[in-house]
């Protein structure tokens, strides 16, 4: 070797000829309306990709040799043709980990998964008990994620994963999630709650207290070995140690998000305009907006680090996550709004202004699945709700 | 006998992605993710199913005797992966 080459993470920060971490949501459709839902999903968007759209994306990446997307939604099984484009996928060499809260994991869906070679099932549960897991998921999704979980077992499904994003409520439940993972031969996969989508609303109740980040932190070099996380708790390595993976921001360099009408994302906790790279349909495929995107080449050219500059852990921590900082309208270039030095804080309390979301698919007519955290933020539906008087003239015309 | 030795090969279920440090390989059996860090290493791998041994494909790629034995221990990690595998020699005596 006759000049060193550079360290893997820089080689990184400067993007990947495809991403490594490819999101792709299918659709916005879902039968929960999760309290903290990254896209906000709930309606299905009249613009989602057709089946021949989808198809040709695999084709696409197939080519770009992205080896395998993590598919999620929305409810990705709810699409008529999921089935098929998982298996148009695996037959394309891209391999399918999908996401699923393990509505529509039927025992016979199950066995035929558990034939399937190159797919990954993750089952998202966020409460090791019902009573934690439904209040910001809704009512009876425990079982439901229990029953695809038993469904898989049954069928011989190899390492499903248990798929927890971490908050206030269930920080002090890890040890509870192992075991919930062991019984079902499932790996457990720990990922960090972001203020994005719905969380936008329920983060400031639900992320982990600074002493939790602590706890988490503690239990993450303890068991890392044996969880997954996406990598995503790289503002926690400020503690001291590194923990285990990629310690740094992957959005536009190794990760990126395809929507379900086909908009590329820098991440997948970034979905708003201000981080949106282009469209498969509109500027001529996933390849171009991936190669030529001018906020993916703003994204891997070289960052100052801001404010977090001269902070000691900066090389720890790389200034956090930048959808956390931008969707609780702290500046991308200053500290993580859970900076575990302590940073985060002050920046929270100083002015400071939340950007509107760009898109919200939530279901305008609450369901009886709705998590009951959202229940009590309910505002009144109609102005008779307020007052019984409301639009009432004393002659009797309104 | 070392490693170097012996012949060697990419395994059937691993492909490569070209990247600007290197190569990403991916292995389907197990999903599992390795870098190949430096062009030269990810012309060493291409090189073994076509060398009777992998000194030779270090040879034929360029790598100068010094590194060999770095180069092995590179080859070693990539094996214990499953990244490449040894090659049964056909007819080998």
């Amino acid at each position: 070797m006759t000049s060193a080459p550079l360290p893997l993470v820089q080689q990184f920060e400067r993007g990947l000829d495809a991403p490594i971490c490819l999101t792709w949501e299918l659709t916005y459709a879902c039968n929960l309306e999760c309290a903290h839902c990254l896209s906000s999903s709930g309606r299905r968007d009249p613009r989602e990709l057709s089946t021949a759209q989808c198809e040709a994306i695999i084709d696409e990446l197939q080519r770009m040799q992205v080896f395998y997307v993590n598919v999620g939604g929305g409810e990705p099984t709810i699409r008529p043709d999921f089935w098929h484009l998982l298996d148009y996928a695996v037959g394309h060499d891209v391999g399918v980990k999908f996401s699923t809260n393990g509505s529509r994991l039927t025992p016979e869906r199950a066995e035929r998964l558990a034939a399937t070679d190159y797919v990954d099932v993750q089952v998202s549960l966020d409460g090791a008990t019902a009573e934690v897991n439904d209040y910001v998921r809704g009512p009876g999704s425990f079982q439901m994620a229990v029953q695809a979980l038993e469904n898989l077992a049954a069928a011989g499904f190899a390492e499903p994963k248990l798929s927890v994003v971490c908050t206030r409520h269930n920080v002090g439940q890890l040890d509870e999630f192992q075991r919930l993972a062991d019984r079902y031969g499932a790996t457990l996969r720990l990922t960090r709650l972001r203020p994005s989508g719905r969380g936008a609303d329920t983060w400031d109740e639900l992320h982990p207290r600074p002493e939790q980040q602590r706890q988490l932190y503690d239990w993450l070099l303890a068991h890392g070995d044996r969880v997954l996380t996406g990598d995503s708790f790289f503002h926690l390595s400020a503690f001291g140690q590194a923990l285990p993976g990629l310690n740094l921001c992957g959005a536009g360099r190794v990760v990126c998000l395809i929507d379900p009408i086909g908009d590329v994302y820098a991440c997948p906790f970034a979905i708003h305009d201000q981080f949106r790279a282009g469209n498969v349909l509109a500027d001529g495929g996933f390849a171009q907006v991936w190669r030529e995107s001018s906020l993916f080449g703003e994204l891997r050219a070289p960052q100052t680090g801001g404010a977090c500059a001269s902070c000691s852990f900066y090389d720890s921590c790389r200034g956090g996550c930048m959808a956390a900082k931008f969707f609780t309208g702290l500046p991308l270039d200053g500290p993580d709004p859970e900076c575990v030095q302590g940073y985060g804080e002050p920046a929270l309390s100083a002015d400071r202004i939340v950007p509107a979301p760009s898109q919200d698919h939530s279901r305008t007519v609450p369901t009886r699945n709705q998590p009951v955290l959202l229940q009590l933020g309910r505002k009144p539906v109609s102005a008779c709700a307020e007052s019984p008087l409301a639009g009432f003239t004393a002659d009797g015309r309104r | 006998m070392t490693l170097l030795d012996e012949p060697w090969a990419l395994s059937p279920s691993v492909a490569l992605r070209p990247e600007p440090f290197g190569a990403l390989a991916y292995h389907f059996g197990n999903r599992k993710l390795t870098f190949l860090k430096t062009p030269v290493l990810v012309t060493v791998v291409r090189a073994l199913g076509e060398q009777p041994d992998a000194r030779s494909a270090l040879t034929a790629a360029g790598v100068p005797g010094a590194q060999h034995a770095a180069y092995e221990g590179a080859l070693r990690g990539l094996a214990a992966a499953d990244v490449i595998r040894p090659r049964t020699r056909a007819g080998a005596s």
